[in-house]
């Protein structure tokens, strides 16, 4: 259509005097479906995590949309795959918010994909939520992580295994921000406990040969690994360990192993006696946890995967989000972030999470477990642990105007000693 | 002394890796000049080859050795007769359509095995222990296997009748056809023992890096680049070039860290090419050819 003068001021006047009734519309729009849309990577390096996470999160869509919906309305979950590709978190993130105009968006696996995401969701004030564990220090009103942080489980996890182990240890972890940060507080909390981080190496998320780094760890003659490795490529650090006979002499704990389900993917022998420590097992012995894994293994059939803190994080956070919603009684931005944070919580399939208001983390239960025959024996639990790294550096209560992510340039520049 | 013989095994393994990966794109291109995008995914379709394979419970060293290259062999005679065999000369077509198979394969296995799969198969081998230092047994076989399968190469080209007959293809193909060869059916027989060659690294190295739809991504550039920076000679090429960079990869990633391992890989690389544009066989070696 060739634009003139005239069909241009007819258009223009026609959407002006349209407007007011647009306006109406979206605010009558109150009684459509309530729009949750989840950006999560179900293809590329990043498939391990992302699956079991979006079959959770449709698994908990479907289970409110049968239990009558929210407020009244059904709830449409448009679910996106950025194909483990940045690029594509950024064209979604924009999609999700100005062009489906979500009332909530659960997105992000990898920190790198939370921070290429995080600033469009606060500029087009769309409420976020990111349900993976990470290296913590996100102080953000608009985004609620709910994942277990360093503080909750690391901390943990280092004088455990030390203990058992011995005091000189080898770290190795992704290159990106995830695994330089996480590295850091390893080193922290090896030095808190008098040990010694013998060396730290990292290693882009496409290394498949970890040769090298074998033979380094005999030289260096640490007692543990501490890993932090991501990724499908990744895990042949564990099966070349294994291959070189390490894992019985120097033993690995891991802050990411088993959220991909990699104990299924390895061996009994290649991956017995590996530590970890997260907010949920699947082994997790009480009832709500029981009934949980039976409704999700009856509704995947027998393609399940195994469940992981990563899974069960996504349905906890959708549920953390709904009960926020029916406790405003609107989907509007600012009175769920209000209802959220007024110590809001759940019973999930994890125990007790609750939303603690300086941060927008959770409270939540960590549990420390030994992997068995591809499985985990859980041997510590601990209730209701706080985001403390992250506490250390933000306060949202004094100064809700925020929006950054204070780990950025590492502990150091955050004012943290390592 | 110990850990110095222990991480010459190491370097040494590096270069058999490389070697191993890059064997079956080096035969494709070094005959026939063509640039196979989808060499990654024959490695990986050998990586499936073993785990269907053992998981229906077949011996993993039959499945390794001779299941894994005869499966992608045949896929590749398949490829070629289909595909390939339409597209000599065309190097721009031939990488555009080598790419879109790279990609329809990563798409049929990820829908029917899944993004991820539960491979449980071992490394079948014990360990090997050098003083303080233990070395996984399995390398050791790998590195054992790369030589017997570069002799093999040598040997056939340089004393059988195929051989005679493929190194006159690759030297003046127009020639060889007037004095009556066939050189489609030698490109059919070349692309399907690169592409058996591919199945049987895939195969070989399924049980120390596991196997997903994607994983020749990750293989596919280093290949390449050691093709590139071997040149066209088959044997001389790939394994000049798979010393070469694989020593640098292995010393450097031991002093520095696997980041600057991989830096020091491409930055020999490219120097190399700057100097060299057409490969070391290029400049070196030429009577190889």
């Amino acid at each position: 259509m060739t634009l003139n003068r005239r069909r241009f001021l007819k258009t223009t006047a026609g959407t002006l005097l349209a407007a007011p009734a647009l306006v109406n519309g979206a605010l009558a729009d109150g009684h459509g479906p309530i729009k949750f849309v989840s950006i999560l990577d179900q293809s590329g390096g990043l498939d391990i995590y992302g699956k079991p996470m979006v079959d959770a999160t449709k698994m908990a869509i479907d289970e409110m949309n049968e239990g009558g919906g929210l407020l009244g309305r059904q709830i449409d979950l448009k679910v996106y795959d950025p194909q483990s590709s940045i690029q594509f978190y950024t064209q979604f993130a924009t999609q999700a918010t100005a062009g489906d105009r979500a009332d909530v968006v659960h997105a992000g696996i990898t920190s790198a994909s939370r921070e290429a995401i995080r600033p469009t969701f606060s500029r087009y004030n769309t409420l976020y939520f990111y349900n993976v564990l990470y290296e913590g220090g996100v102080c953000d009103i608009n985004n609620f992580c709910t994942g277990s942080t360093p503080a909750q489980t690391v901390e943990k996890l280092v004088p455990y295994a030390m203990n058992k182990w011995g005091k000189k240890v080898y770290i190795v972890a992704a290159d990106y921000n995830y695994g330089q940060i996480t590295a850091q507080w390893v080193q922290k909390y090896v030095r808190d406990n008098g040990g010694d981080p013998v060396e730290t190496e990292f290693f882009p998320l496409d290394v498949t040969n970890f040769g090298p780094t074998i033979k380094k760890i005999q030289s260096s003659g640490a007692d543990m690994v501490m890993s932090a490795l991501v990724g499908g490529a990744h895990i042949s650090f564990y099966r070349q360990y294994a291959a070189a006979g390490m894992n019985k002499s120097v033993p690995v704990a891991s802050t990411t192993f088993g959220v991909g389900n990699e104990h299924k993917l390895i061996s009994a022998e290649e991956g017995d006696g590996m530590i970890c420590a997260y907010s949920y097992f699947e082994e997790i012995d009480s009832p709500a946890n029981a009934d949980f894994v039976a409704r999700f293994k009856a509704r995947m059939g027998a393609d399940a995967p195994a469940l992981n803190e990563l899974a069960a994080r996504s349905y906890e956070g959708a549920y953390l989000w709904a009960e926020a919603v029916k406790a405003a009684g609107t989907t509007d931005r600012m009175p769920v972030i209000e209802a959220l944070r007024s110590g809001l919580g759940i019973d999930g399939p994890s125990g007790r999470v609750e939303i603690e208001p300086k941060t927008n983390h959770a409270l939540q239960n960590v549990y420390l477990a030994e992997l068995k025959d591809q499985s985990f024996n859980i041997v510590e639990s601990y209730e209701s642990q706080p985001p403390a790294d992250t506490l250390m550096v933000c306060d949202l209560v004094a100064d809700p105007n925020q929006s950054v992510f204070k780990f950025e340039n590492g502990l150091k520049a955050a004012g943290i000693d390592i | 002394m110990d850990l110095f013989f222990s991480l010459a095994l190491q370097i040494l393994y590096g270069i058999a890796n490389l070697a191993l990966i890059s064997l079956g794109l080096a035969i494709v291109f070094g005959m026939m000049r063509v640039i196979n995008l989808a060499h990654g995914e024959f490695i990986m379709l050998g990586g499936y080859t073993v785990v269907v394979a053992t998981n229906n419970g077949v011996n993993l060293w039959f499945a390794m050795l001779i299941l894994a290259p005869l499966v992608v062999g045949l896929i590749g005679l398949i490829v070629e007769r289909c595909l390939i065999q339409w597209l000599y000369g065309r190097m721009i077509d031939t990488l555009l359509a080598t790419w879109g198979l790279s990609l329809l394969f990563i798409g049929i296995i990820t829908s029917i095995f899944g993004a991820s799969t539960s491979t449980v198969v071992s490394p079948p081998l014990g360990t090997v222990t050098i003083g303080e230092y233990t070395s996984s047994g399995y390398e050791l076989f790998l590195i054992f296997v790369v030589i017997v399968l570069l002799a093999l190469v040598y040997l056939t080209l340089k004393f059988t009748s195929l051989g005679l007959v493929a190194r006159a293809t690759m030297q003046n193909s127009d020639m060889s056809a007037c004095l009556g060869i066939s050189t489609s059916k030698i490109y059919m027989v070349t692309f399907s023992l690169g592409a058996a060659v591919s199945g049987l690294a895939g195969g070989l190295l399924a049980p120390i890096t596991g196997v997903l739809p994607n994983i020749g991504v990750i293989y596919i550039a280093k290949a390449f680049i050691t093709v590139i920076s071997g040149g066209s000679a088959i044997l001389a090429g790939t394994t000049s070039a798979s010393v070469l960079l694989g020593g640098v990869n292995g010393i450097m990633s031991y002093i520095t860290g696997p980041t600057f391992g991989e830096v020091a890989l491409l930055f020999t690389a490219i120097i190399l090419l700057r100097l060299m544009p057409t490969g070391i066989t290029g400049r070196f070696f030429r009577k190889s050819q």
